[in-house]
């Protein structure tokens, strides 16, 4: 870093700003979006001066859709509550059941552990449709369709073999040593689970977490197929702006904003860890 | 504090879709309270195998190990009352090097004044006083060694089990360290096994030493035993530097008749009463072999001053041997001298087995 002269630096500043601009100018023009109403926005040409309005947010929050052709009932914020609910519990769900069993996939070569650990896997590049179908047919027959508990179960196929699978690598670069030498001071297996093992991967869980906190975020097929109007997140929600009389693009846009905000401070949050599990290497016995 | 006791351990490591490993070998050994055993053997003749045995990281394939009065197989290691040293450190990095050390004392419930007391006192002991408040992954590798080291004994556990503690240090500071662990280890009375693959380590800091090779045990006796009554020609050739001189022959009559590498006869020693005829292996040490006197011809084919004893590779009678004298020698290579192997000197090894058969005019059995 520091032996780079002069030229290099400028040239390393136009590529961080060029690629900063490609990637977050939609974000910045659909932020501009959500402040305009749908004229000011179809105008031609279009315009960054314009009168900023909260309406497109007031509408979404309000629950009421003000348009050309009248007014249509939205549960934008039933939806946004829907996504953060579903998105939690299911983390939560798989953190519990993914972490002491990514351990255990990293510690113990049990009969089949491979094979079970690829199956999980699997999971992940199966396209969703394949297990959409016969799963319909079985929730229905179970009562479990349109249900929370059965989108939370649903969602396990994204989070869990994405928590098992990165935290057991994180798990793996752990010296058995160290938990040993825990042991051998006197305490128990569960304690040193808890006290050496799970604080020395928490980098790991915690960019395991986010990462399928995002996927189950951003989930639209299963919740399209197996829920109705009143358990849907915000993915599927988003179809309701496409109207009779035309697409709201203004609260598109402010939904987008909205949608996009909690995993956004999620990430913020969360940055000081993935930080931390990038520098690992001090972590190896 | 408590003795040990193996007995017929084996360790047999299986791994699916790979041969089992038979890594100890009905190993027995009766360790008593307050000795300092070293487990001396070449890389992989399981040590280490051994040693996590004893800590219950390993299942025991096989056998017994008792320590004290109770049966340690079935115990969970936080039960054992053991306290190790780990080949590859294993410290905590989140937490200082006071903190690795003390944290031990902290689950006994020590007082935390006692606990600063003990930390300092073997802080000062291993020179790791001035690193007290750096972590693991600031400091090198030998002043890791020392911290795990010092994890282990502030503990003065029943038992301790120093793997390769000194492995990574400077000659200098393994020379002064090692006097000052053996005085704190009897100070304290502490039982203690460790591991080395350095002799001299062995024969400076132990009672006794078990010698293994293959995952068996070769011999558990006194440094001094290794060296005088070796048990097997594995234990001759190993203890020792340079290492024994070995020449093949055999008991004929009155007779030992030495042959070269080429299988011809080179020179013969006188045999004793007891020796019976067949097929052994003759042992001297190179202090042993006296060079400028005696009834063999030999012929100097290297000299090396060491500055303080000097080596000499001589060909007598067509057999190599390495001779060790005190202070120079003023012999070209090339140069004819008389040579002797006093009969007091000799270790007779059965061909076939390796087993010992006479140390001198003494005989093993
Ligand atoms: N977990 C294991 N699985 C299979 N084989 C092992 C395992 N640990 C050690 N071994 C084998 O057992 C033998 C003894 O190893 P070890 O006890 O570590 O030797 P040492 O400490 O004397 O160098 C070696 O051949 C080694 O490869
Ligand atoms: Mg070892």
């Amino acid at each position: 870093m520091d032996r780079s002269n002069p030229v290099t630096k400028i040239l390393r500043g136009l590529a961080l700003l060029a690629i900063g601009l490609f990637f977050l100018f939609p974000l910045f023009w659909v932020a501009l979006m959500s402040f305009q109403t749908n004229e000011q926005i179809l105008r031609i040409p279009p315009s960054i001066v314009f009168e900023p309005t909260l309406s497109n947010y007031w509408a979404l929050i309000s629950g009421r859709l003000v348009s050309t052709a009248g007014v249509l009932e939205i549960k934008f914020m039933g939806n946004l509550w829907n996504s953060v609910f579903l998105s939690t519990t299911s983390v939560a769900l798989a953190l519990i059941l993914g972490v002491p069993a990514a351990y255990a996939f990293a510690r113990f070569r049990f009969r089949l552990s491979e094979d079970i650990a690829f199956t999980l896997l699997s999971f992940r590049f199966a396209p969703p449709l394949l297990v959409l179908l016969p799963l319909s047919l079985y929730f229905q027959d179970i009562g479990l369709t349109d249900t929370y508990v059965g989108l939370i179960w649903v969602y396990q196929l994204i989070a869990l073999p994405l928590i098992l699978w990165i935290v057991r690598g994180y798990f793996e670069d752990i010296s058995p040593d160290i938990e040993h030498a825990y042991r051998i001071d006197g305490h128990s297996w569960w304690k040193t689970f808890t006290k050496i093992a799970l604080p020395l991967a928490r980098p790991g869980i915690a960019a395991a977490a986010l990462l399928s906190f995002i996927f189950c975020w951003n989930n639209f097929i299963f919740a399209l197929i197996l829920a109705s109007a009143g358990k849907q997140p915000v993915t599927v929600g988003a179809l309701a702006f496409v109207t009779a009389s035309g697409i709201q693009y203004g609260q598109i846009a402010a939904a987008v904003i909205l949608s996009i905000l909690p995993t956004l401070l999620l990430a913020l949050y969360a940055q000081r860890y993935l930080v931390e599990g990038l520098s690992l290497g001090a972590v190896k016995g | 504090m408590a003795e040990l006791n193996l007995t017929a351990v084996d360790k047999i490591y299986q791994s699916r879709g790979k041969p089992p490993v038979h890594a100890v070998r009905s190993v027995d050994m009766a360790i008593g309270d307050g000795e300092i055993v070293g487990l001396l053997g070449s890389s992989g003749c399981g040590k280490t195998s051994t040693l996590r045995m004893i800590a219950g990281f390993e299942d025991v394939s096989r056998g017994e190990i008792r320590l004290g009065s109770r049966v340690l197989n079935e115990l969970a290691p936080a039960e054992r009352g053991v306290a190790m040293a780990f080949e590859g450190y294993a410290l905590y990095p989140p937490l200082t090097v006071r903190d690795n050390v003390g944290f031990a004392l902290l689950r006994a419930r020590t007082p935390k004044a006692e606990i600063e007391r003990r930390v300092a006192e073997i802080a000062s002991l291993l020179e790791i006083g001035d690193i007290l408040d750096r972590y693991p992954p600031t400091i090198s590798a030998g002043q890791q060694q020392r911290t795990s080291l010092a994890r282990a004994l502030i503990r003065r556990a029943d038992l301790s089990l120093l793997d390769e503690p000194m492995s990574q240090l400077e000659p200098q500071l393994r020379a002064i360290l090692r006097a000052r662990i053996k005085d704190f280890l009897i100070e304290h009375k502490m039982t203690t096994v460790f591991v080395t693959h350095d002799q001299t380590e062995a024969l400076a800091l132990a009672d006794r030493i078990a010698v293994m090779e293959g995952g068996v045990l070769q011999q558990f006796a006194a440094p001094a035993d290794l060296k005088e009554r070796p048990a097997n020609l594995f234990v001759a050739s190993f203890i020792g530097e340079p290492p024994m001189n070995i020449m093949a022959g055999e008991i004929a009559g009155q007779e030992i008749v030495i042959r070269t590498v080429q299988g011809e006869k080179a020179f013969t020693l006188p045999a004793q009463a007891g020796d019976r005829p067949g097929e052994i292996r003759v042992g001297i040490r190179p202090h042993r072999v006296r060079v400028g006197e005696g009834p063999l011809k030999g012929q100097v084919v290297s000299n090396q001053w060491l500055g303080d004893q000097t080596h000499l590779g001589i060909e007598v009678e067509g057999v190599l041997l390495v001779a060790v004298t005190d202070g120079t020698l003023n012999i070209g290579i090339g140069e004819a001298v008389p040579v002797a192997l006093p009969g007091d000197a000799l270790h007779l090894f059965d061909a076939a087995s390796g087993a010992a058969l006479r140390h001198g005019e003494v005989s093993a059995a």
